[in-house]
């Protein structure tokens, strides 16, 4: 924010950094090869549902857009306690690029109808062979991912995420401000 | 390129420009004035306004230490105003799941939060940076709202610290402290100063004049200042409903907060079923009200009835554009 933005109080609302998605396959690779996370298939789109016909009008064309075609994605379309809006796209477990795929196109649809502002983060779910759930969320405001690693009730375990930033460090650019890794409790799918 | 919904308020801009211009006019103008007093004094009585001078000085160094003061802390000021407590996440986890969302949307850096165990519902943020600010809610607000109102109205404090309007009203009332500073001196250095001086009786005669003087400008720029640091203050929170609205998306749950707080604040004094005399009347509700603590402290945000007119028109801009984007 400017100088003069905060002299006369405007605030611009941050668009999206939609591309760095696509670094999600490989970094699913690696995180199999070197900590035995595999991905679940599951995928999800957070954002904040604005009031109004025009943004009922978007979701339920992204919906449309989803439930076509020949690789049939379901998608789930549920509210948190929050009152964020989650739309989960779940694909065979070994379709990752297939997945993303989908989540940009959600993606970029509601960024297209001028909605970017609006949405939170992506989030792609692993689980190990012990069972422990981890997501990789990406941050669309700063063009980052971070790993969240919900343990039962509202707790995470950091140790495991620190683990994940070290071997992550080459396929995505991880958010370095550890502030900003904030828990999304209440994630379906994840 | 995506397009985007956000029609730029230029009214706003404009008035709050406007405003600034005004202030710094008033400034300005004051500077000059004192200066054509000195400068008319000194010609006539051979530099003897050296001690009004003095006094300006003196009114300027003090002003600038209390504005400064006020500003580097705010925070702590404001928080034990109000008896507030910082809260950790596992304290108050959907506070700061909120709150945690709001700085994602936003792309800010997340506050620290606190909640102060007053019943009045309100919320204020203060801090001079956003590295040490602070968002602030009342139990009555928590109470009060729902979790959609909640979010609201912590878009909008949000917007306040983004907006730096910590930074930017101590700035402009800097001025206001420094005349409403130069009064009182001149006041008091009428009633006692008169003393010091009586060596020099031709210097004594003129001193009254000058201090009359000063004292009138002083009185003069405090009343405009004054009156348009009340119209930025105003300005300032319509512009935080409106990015605070833009940013949820949900002007409406905003405007239905604002609607709540101030109803509520207008309530307070029929919410009294005390038996008993009027005296009697009158004593508990004092000592409710003191009970209640401080109802305005530092950047408290009580918003007048009409506060909501930004969500609102906000709301408006959103269902327009929305219409043209479609």
């Amino acid at each position: 924010m400017g100088f003069l933005d905060a002299l006369l109080g405007r605030t611009k609302p941050v668009p999206p950094n939609l591309d760095a998605l696509f670094a999600l396959p490989s970094a699913a690779i690696t995180l199999q090869v070197a900590a035995d996370f595999k991905p679940t298939g599951t995928g999800s789109v957070c954002f904040r549902a604005a009031e109004g016909r025009a943004f009922s009008d978007i979701e339920s064309e992204v919906r449309d857009l989803l439930n076509m075609g020949d690789n049939k994605t379901p998608v789930e379309v549920s509210r948190d306690s929050y009152g964020f809006t989650w739309l989960v796209c779940q694909h065979s477990a070994d379709d990752v690029e297939g997945l993303v795929t989908d989540l940009h196109a959600v993606n970029s649809s509601l960024e297209n109808a001028g909605f970017g502002p609006q949405l939170l983060c992506t989030i792609l779910s692993f689980r190990d062979g012990k069972g422990r759930r981890l997501g990789l969320v990406y941050l669309y405001k700063r063009g980052t991912f971070y790993p969240l690693a919900p343990q039962s009730g509202e707790n995470r375990d950091n140790a495991l995420e620190l683990q994940v930033r070290g071997v992550l460090g080459d396929d995505l650019k991880i958010e370095p401000d550890l502030e900003r890794w904030f828990p999304v409790w209440g994630a379906p799918g994840l | 390129m995506a397009r985007t919904r956000y029609a730029s308020d230029r009214g706003l801009i404009a008035r709050m420009g406007a405003t600034m211009f005004l202030l710094g006019l008033v400034f300005t103008g004051f500077i000059i004035a004192l200066y054509f007093v000195f400068f008319w004094y000194g010609h006539r009585h051979g530099g003897g306004g050296g001690s009004s001078a003095g006094l300006v000085v003196l009114a300027a160094v003090i002003g600038a230490g209390v504005a400064f003061g006020g500003y580097y802390w705010s925070d702590k000021i404001a928080l034990s105003t109000a008896r507030a407590q910082l809260v950790t996440p596992q304290q108050a986890p959907h506070l700061h799941g909120i709150i945690d969302r709001i700085c994602a949307l936003a792309d800010m850096p997340k506050p620290r939060v606190a909640i102060s165990p007053v019943n009045l519902p309100n919320a204020f943020a203060t801090g001079r940076s956003s590295k040490v600010a602070v968002v602030c809610v009342t139990d009555g607000l928590l109470k009060k709202l729902n979790d959609e109102e909640l979010e609201g109205v912590l878009a909008h404090e949000m917007s306040h610290v983004a907006h730096k309007d910590v930074a930017v009203m101590t700035i402009a009332s800097f001025l206001g402290i420094i005349a409403a500073l130069l009064v009182r001196f001149a006041f008091y250095g009428e009633l006692f100063g008169g003393g010091g001086r009586s060596n020099n009786n031709n210097n004594n005669q003129n001193a009254l004049p000058i201090m009359l003087i000063v004292m009138v400008v002083g009185i003069v720029v405090y009343a405009v200042s004054f009156l348009l640091i009340r119209l930025l203050s105003r300005y300032r929170e319509l512009s935080a409903d409106r990015s605070g609205a833009l940013l949820t998306g949900q002007p409406s749950a905003l405007a239905s907060a604002l609607v709540k707080v101030t109803g509520d604040i207008a309530k307070i004094p029929t919410r009294d079923h005390a038996p008993g005399g009027a005296a009697e009347r009158v004593l508990l509700r004092a000592g409710a009200l003191s009970q209640e603590g401080p109802d305005e402290p530092v950047h408290a945000v009580l918003h007048p009835p009409a506060a909501g007119e930004a969500a609102g028109a906000a709301g408006q801009d959103l269902q327009a554009a929305q219409q043209v984007t479609r």
